[in-house]
C-alpha cells in the first residue's frame, strides 16, 4: 500500500524538470554495461592482443616492437601448423557430418513416425552435455585397452581393431566422432523446424507429378531451407574455431601434440609457456579466420533480408 | 508394412542406439567394480547395483593432491550459475527493452557492435581480460567469473530479449508513456511481467551454458571456485596410477546431471532457446 502511494506521488511530481532529465538519461544509463562490454571487452582486448602480438613480450607485456616477427615465428612453428591442419580437418568433417546426419535424422523423423518425441529427445540430449563430459565418455569408449575394441573382440569379432585415439595420424578423427555425436541433434532440431514450415501443397503437387520423395528433398526442400542451412553453418563454424574443451578432455592434445588445435596452442603459450606475444599472434590469426568466414555470410544475408525490430 | 517404412524405422532405431550408447556405457561402467571392468565387456550389464564408485566420485576421488571428489566443484558451480543466470538475464532484458522501445541515438550501432563481438574468439580476449580483472581486484574470485559470464552471454541474451520485445506492439509502450511511465517503471511493471516465456528460454540457455563452461572457469574462477567441469577433468586426466574408470564415469554423470535434468524437464523450451538464439538479427 505504501509503495502504491509512493508511486502515485512520484507520478504527481513527474512534471518537474529534474525528473524529466533523469528520464531522458535513463535509456543511456541502461546501456552502460553494453557500451563497456563493446569498448573494453571487445575493442580494448582485441587492440591489446594485436599490440602485444607486434612485440617481443614473453611473460609480461613489453614495448619492444618487432613488427610481424611473431607471426613469422608462428608460421615456422610446426606445432602451430599441425594445429591449423587439425582445425581444417576437424572443421570440414565436423560441419559436413553434422549437416548430413542432422538433415537425415530430421527427414526420417518427418515421415510421420511413431515415437517422434522420444526420438527427438534421444538425438538432442548429447547437446545438453558439456564438451568435457563428451570428451571423457568417448575417451573411455574408444580406449583400445578396456573399451569398445575389446568388447567387440570378446563378442567374436576377433580381428576388430579401432585404435585411432592412440594413432597420431588419426586421433583428430576421434574428436570429430565425439563432436558429431554431441552436436548433430542440434542440426536435426533446427532442420526439423524448417521442414515443418514447408507448405503441404508442395508435397501434394510433387506427389501428383510422381516425383520420388528423395528427389523432392534434395532438389526442392533443401534449397527452400537455405536460410536454416546458413544459420546452422554459422553456428557450427563458430563452434569449430572455439574447439578446446573436448580436445583437452579427450586427448589432452596427444598423443604428443598430434591432436593439437589453435585454441589449445594459444592457451598453452599464454598460461603454460609464458610466450604471450606468440600466443597473441595466434589469437589474431584465429580472429582473422573468423572474419574471413563470417563476413561474406553476413553481407549475403543483409542483402537478402532487412533488419528486425520495430519499423 | 511396406519395405520403405521398415527402412525408415530401421534407420531411426540404429541412429537412436548410436546416440544412446555412450549414456548406457557411462551408467553401466559406473555401477561395475574395477575387477569387472578389467575382465568384462564394455557393453555388459553390471553384476549388481554397486554404488561405491558414485560415492567415491562424489567425495573421495583425487584431483592432484587433494582427494575430496567432485562435491566441492558441484557447489562451486551452483554458486557460479545462480548469479550468472540472474544478472545476464536482467541485463539482457534491459538492453533489449532499451533497444526495442527507447532507441537512444547510437544504440543500434552499439547493438551491431555487440553482435559482431560475439564472433571474437575467446583466446583473443582472455589474457587482456585477466589483466583488467586483476587491475580491479576481481581476478580469481566468484565476482570475477560472474562478470566474465555476464560479458560472454550479453550478445545472445540481448538478442533474445530484443527480438521478443520487437513483437510487442509499439502502441502499448506509447500508452504507458502517456500514462506517465518512466524508463524503469515501464520496464519493471509492464515489460518484465510480459516476459515470462523468454525469461524461461534465457534461463535454460544460461544454466546449461554456464554449467557446461570449462575454459572461462579454468582461467577466471581461481583455485577456490573451480567449477565442476574443471574438477571433473582434473580427476580424470591429472591422476597418476591406475585409472578408476567406474569412478570416472560416475563423476562424469554427476557433472552432467544438472544440464541433463534441465534438458529433460524443459523439453521443447530447450529447442526454442536454440532456435531463438540461432536466428540472428
Amino acid at each position: 500500500m505504501q509503495l502504491l502511494c509512493a508511486i502515485e506521488r512520484s507520478r504527481a511530481v513527474s512534471a518537474t524538470t529534474s525528473v524529466t532529465a533523469r528520464r531522458r538519461n535513463a535509456p543511456w544509463a541502461a546501456l552502460v554495461p553494453m557500451a563497456l562490454t563493446v569498448l573494453v571487452a571487445y575493442l580494448g582486448t582485441t587492440l591489446w592482443s594485436l599490440r602485444v602480438s607486434l612485440t617481443s613480450s614473453r611473460t609480461f607485456p613489453n614495448d619492444d616492437f618487432v613488427g610481424l616477427a611473431q607471426y613469422q615465428r608462428l608460421f615456422e612453428n610446426e606445432r602451430w601448423i599441425l594445429a591449423l591442419q587439425n582445425l581444417a580437418v576437424y572443421g570440414v568433417l565436423f560441419i559436413l557430418a553434422c549437416m548430413v546426419v542432422g538433415f537425415l535424422l530430421a527427414v526420417f523423423i518427418d515421415q510421420k513416425v511413431r515415437g517422434e518425441g522420444a526420438l527427438r529427445t534421444i538425438f538432442l540430449y548429447p547437446y545438453a552435455m558439456s564438451f568435457v563430459a563428451t570428451g571423457l565418455v568417448w575417451q573411455w569408449v574408444l580406449n583400445p585397452g578396456d573399451g569398445m575394441q575389446r568388447a567387440f573382440r570378446q563378442m567374436g569379432w576377433e580381428s576388430f581393431t579401432f585404435e585411432w585415439i592412440i594413432e597420431q595420424d588419426r586421433v583428430i578423427y576421434t574428436v570429430v566422432i565425439a563432436a558429431v555425436w554431441q552436436a548433430s541433434g542440434l542440426v536435426m532440431a533446427l532442420m526439423l523446424a524448417g521442414l515443418r514450415g514447408i507448405d503441404e501443397d508442395i508435397w501434394k503437387a510433387t506427389r501428383i507429378d510422381g516425383i520420388p520423395p528423395w528427389r523432392v528433398y534434395v532438389s526442392i526442400v533443401l534449397p527452400m531451407l537455405k536460410s536454416t542451412v546458413a544459420t546452422v553453418f554459422v553456428l557450427l563454424s563458430t563452434g569449430v574455431v572455439k574447439v578446446f574443451d573436448s580436445v583437452v578432455a579427450m586427448t589432452q592434445g596427444g598423443p604428443g601434440t598430434a591432436s593439437d588445435v589453435p585454441a589449445k596452442f594459444i592457451m598453452d603459450h599464454l598460461f603454460g609457456r609464458a610466450n604471450i606475444a606468440l600466443a597473441s599472434a595466434g589469437s589474431i590469426v584465429l580472429l582473422l579466420m573468423v572474419i574471413a568466414l563470417v563476413l561474406p555470410l553476413m553481407i549475403a544475408r543483409n542483402k537478402t533480408s532487412g533488419g528486425g525490430g520495430h519499423a | 508394412m511396406k519395405a520403405a517404412r521398415i527402412g525408415v524405422y530401421a534407420f531411426l532405431i540404429f541412429a537412436a542406439l548410436f546416440f544412446l550408447a555412450p549414456l548406457y556405457i557411462m551408467v553401466v561402467t559406473s555401477l561395475k567394480t574395477m575387477e569387472e571392468i578389467r575382465l568384462g565387456n564394455l557393453f555388459a550389464l553390471p553384476q549388481g547395483l554397486n554404488f561405491d564408485a558414485w560415492r567415491a566420485a562424489w567425495s573421495e576421488a583425487c584431483t592432484g593432491v587433494s582427494c575430496e571428489g567432485v562435491r566441492g566443484g558441484f557447489w562451486n558451480s551452483v554458486l557460479i550459475v545462480v548469479p550468472s543466470t540472474l544478472l545476464p538475464i536482467l541485463i539482457g532484458a534491459v538492453n533489449g527493452y532499451a533497444l526495442s522501445f527507447w532507441r537512444p541515438r547510437g544504440a543500434n550501432v552499439l547493438f551491431a557492435a555487440l553482435m559482431l563481438g560475439a564472433f571474437i574468439p575467446v583466446q583473443v580476449m582472455v589474457y587482456p581480460l585477466v589483466k583488467v580483472l586483476a587491475a580491479v581486484g576481481l581476478f580469481s574470485s566468484l565476482s570475477g567469473i560472474v562478470a566474465i559470464h555476464i560479458i560472454f552471454s550479453m550478445p545472445v541474451m540481448t538478442l533474445l530479449f530484443r527480438n521478443y520485445y520487437a513483437a510487442i506492439p509499439m502502441e502499448l509502450f506509447n500508452a504507458a508513456r502517456i500514462d506517465g511511465g518512466g524508463f524503469w517503471r515501464i520496464f519493471a511493471q509492464l515489460m518484465l511481467p510480459m516476459s515470462t516465456p523468454i525469461v524461461i528460454v534465457a534461463a535454460i540457455m544460461q544454466i546449461t551454458g554456464v554449467w557446461n563452461d570449462y575454459i572461462l572457469g579454468l582461467v577466471f574462477a581461481g583455485r577456490d571456485n573451480l567449477p565442476m567441469t574443471v574438477q571433473l577433468n582434473n580427476v580424470i586426466n591429472t591422476t597418476t596410477g591406475e585409472r578408476l574408470y567406474n569412478v570416472n564415469m560416475a563423476a562424469t554423470i554427476l557433472t552432467s546431471l544438472v544440464p541433463l535434468l534441465v534438458y529433460f524437464v524443459s523439453g521443447r523450451w530447450f529447442v526454442r532457446g536454440i532456435a531463438a538464439g540461432a536466428v540472428k538479427g
